[in-house]
Order: structure tokens, then sequence, then C-alpha cells
């Protein structure tokens, strides 16, 4: 939390903080990620290893994994997409409600990794807008937590419309609120 | 396993002297029977692996491996057995195992299986236009429209060739440590296009 997103002080106020609502919504936001494991190869074990109770990711308010994505508002996709697979990962994204978010965990999903065959999608940013890329074939569950931590400043940031740039197009997102 | 009997059996069978355990080369056509043979008589009861062959200049140019185990025995066989016209009877009705097996076969390489119950692609999706496998294929993937229209109208996105820049990566061999993979051809990369 950005300290002038919030003027309170208890002595002038009382029980009264002001704020903007575009603070406060994206701040409950951040630290309400319930992420869609598209857990689709090897990157999917590290990520559940994310949610065991070594690293634990629920420290940080993003622990509410759904596998429903009428449920989630973060896709995680973690493994190879092959073009088979792109178009489920592509319907699974349409489904999820506004706002949402994508990450990419490992090279595959962010570049095909080391996967440059007729069978793999070269990224998956080539169907979804991407916001976080993780490097790492597995990326460590830490480098996991690290770009989710970076997707909730991300969160922390955005205005009143979510404005995504998918493939040179600006896509507007209003939020009803 | 009794070789005589199988080749007094089946007399177009011919025993190929394989170095790690018995292979024939057999005819496709008497493909099932002999399988069914070596199950029922000479209890080769495990279908281990069916996978298909490229040949490239040879005629014909595909065929079928075929490993069976015998479990009682402790004991492999191994059954060469070319393509007719690209075909090959099914054996999945004597090993229900080998389904998908030959329908792999049948992705990868076009093999078609006569008398398959459920000849679908398994891999890649069913209006791929290729078989990719083939020796003629490239790596890198040949341009197709992507699986789904709709997707395809929403997101612009094809079946594109991958970028090899200069790959497939190999290893130069020797020890591990010392054998990082490379591309074959380092004359281009990102930076500097092909010539
Ligand atoms: S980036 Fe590496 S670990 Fe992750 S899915 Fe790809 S190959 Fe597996």
């Amino acid at each position: 939390m950005v300290k002038s997103d919030f003027g309170y002080n208890s002595k002038i106020e009382g029980e009264v903080i002001v704020t903007r609502a575009d603070a406060v919504v994206n701040w409950v936001r951040s630290h309400s990620v319930w992420p869609m494991p598209m857990g689709l190869a090897c990157c999917a074990i590290e990520l559940m290893a994310a949610g065991g109770s070594r690293f634990d990711i629920s420290r940080f308010g993003m622990e509410v994994m759904r596998f429903s994505p009428r449920q989630a508002d973060c896709m995680i996709v973690s493994g190879t997409v092959t073009y088979k697979m792109a178009e489920v990962v592509r319907r699974i994204y349409d489904q999820m409600a506004e706002p949402k978010w994508v990450v990419a965990m490992g090279a595959c999903a962010s570049s095909g990794g080391m996967y440059r065959s007729y069978a793999t999608l070269q990224g998956v940013d080539n169907i979804v807008p991407v916001d976080i890329y993780i490097s790492g074939c597995p990326p460590r569950p830490e480098a996991l937590l690290d770009g989710m931590m970076l997707l909730q400043e991300k969160i922390r940031q955005e205005g009143g419309s979510l404005k995504r740039t998918f493939r040179g197009r600006t896509v507007d997102t209003k939020i009803v609120s | 396993m009794d070789v005589l009997a199988l080749t007094q059996k089946f007399p177009q069978t011919q025993n190929l002297a394989g170095q790690d355990m018995t292979t024939f080369a057999v005819n496709s056509s008497e493909l099932a029977d002999i399988v069914k043979y070596l199950r029922d008589e000479q209890g080769f009861d495990l279908l281990a692996d069916l996978c298909g062959m490229d040949w490239k200049d040879r005629t014909p140019q595909f065929g079928v491996v075929i490993h069976l185990l015998s479990t009682k025995n402790r004991e492999y066989v191994r059954l060469h057995a070319p393509c007719v016209d690209d075909t090959v009877p099914t054996i999945s009705d004597i090993h229900p195992g080998a389904n998908w097996h030959e329908r792999e076969a049948y992705d990868m390489f076009g093999i078609k299986f006569i008398g398959h119950p459920d000849p679908r692609r398994i891999l890649m999706w069913e209006a791929y236009p290729y078989h990719p496998l083939r020796k003629d294929f490239p790596l890198a993937g040949i341009e197709v429209p992507f699986p789904a229209a709709d997707v395809a109208a929403v997101t612009g996105q094809t079946v594109e060739p991958a970028p090899m820049m200069g790959g497939p990566f190999v290893s130069s061999g020797g020890l591990m440590s010392g054998a990082e993979p490379q591309a074959l051809d380092q004359s281009w990369n990102e930076e500097k296009p092909k010539s």
C-alpha cells in the first residue's frame, strides 16, 4: 500500500479513513488474487510446491486456487502450451470474469522454451494478454512468489479502468464498481 | 521360443538374426495371425510396444515394429511388418493395448490400420493435415490454420513454423559437461538473418 493512498490520523479523523475508490479497490484486489492453476507440464509441479507449507503462497494473499475459471481471476499458465491445448487455454481465459490477469510461468509458457517444434505454441502471449513473465525452467517457487508479488504491485497501480494491450490493440475494460 | 514352429507355420516369415532379441520380418497380411499364434501357442501375452517406421528411400517406405513379451518365459520377440499401400491390419482385437499405439502410428506416420475400431488421431488435432514424424516433415512445422476457428478469429493466430535459429540443437558428443547443446548452423541467429 502506497502511504499517500490513505489519509488516516486517529487523533484528527477518529474512525474515518479518507482514500480514493481506486486505491481501496486495488488494495482489496491485490490481496485476494484467486489463481486458476493452468498446469500443463513440469512447471505445474513447482506451482504445487509454491502452494505447499514450505513456500506457502498464502502468506501473500493468493492461495485460493480455483479449478473453475468462473471463480478465478488470475490464470497461472505453468507449462508447455501445445497448439492443441492453446484453444482450451483461450476458452478458459474467456470464461474468467473481469478483471483478470495472466502469469506466464516458465520458459515454455513465455516463449515456447526449448520446444521449437511443430506442436508447440511459441509463447502463450500469442493467444492471451500476459501480465507477468517468470523466467526459469522450471522457475523455483520463490520465483513464482516474486512474480505474484510483482503482479500485486501491478494491480495496485491500475487506474479505474483496465487498459490492456494485446497484439498492438488496446483493450479497455471498465471496472463496474 | 520355438522359432522352427513359427517359421514352419508361416513360411514367409524370415528370421533376421536380431542381436538383442529374436527378430522376424513378417508379411503384413499374416501379421494378425502371427501375433495371435504367438499369444496363444507360444505365450507372448503382453504387447510391449508398437510403433511406425519411415525408411525414406526404401519401398515400401513405411512399416510397423511390434515388440511382444512373454511374461512366462521372460522373453521378447520383435516383428517387422512392411506396409502395403501404407496400411497394415490392426492387432487391437488381439492385444487391446495396441489401440492407442496404432492411433499414434497413424497420427505420426499416416499408416492406416485396417479394422481399427477408432481410427482417429491421438496427439495432433483431427484437422491437422500432416504426419509430423515422417522424414520429409520439417521439425519446425508447416503453417496451417489454428485448430479452433473462433479462437483464431479473436487472436489472429495460425500454427506457425517454430523459429529454429540454426537449430535443431544437438549435443556435440563426449562428456556431458563439455557438450552443451548447440545449433547445427551457427551462421545465423535472431540478429543476423540467414543468408
Ligand atoms: S519451462 Fe521447463 S519446467 Fe517449465 S514446463 Fe517448460 S520444460 Fe517444463
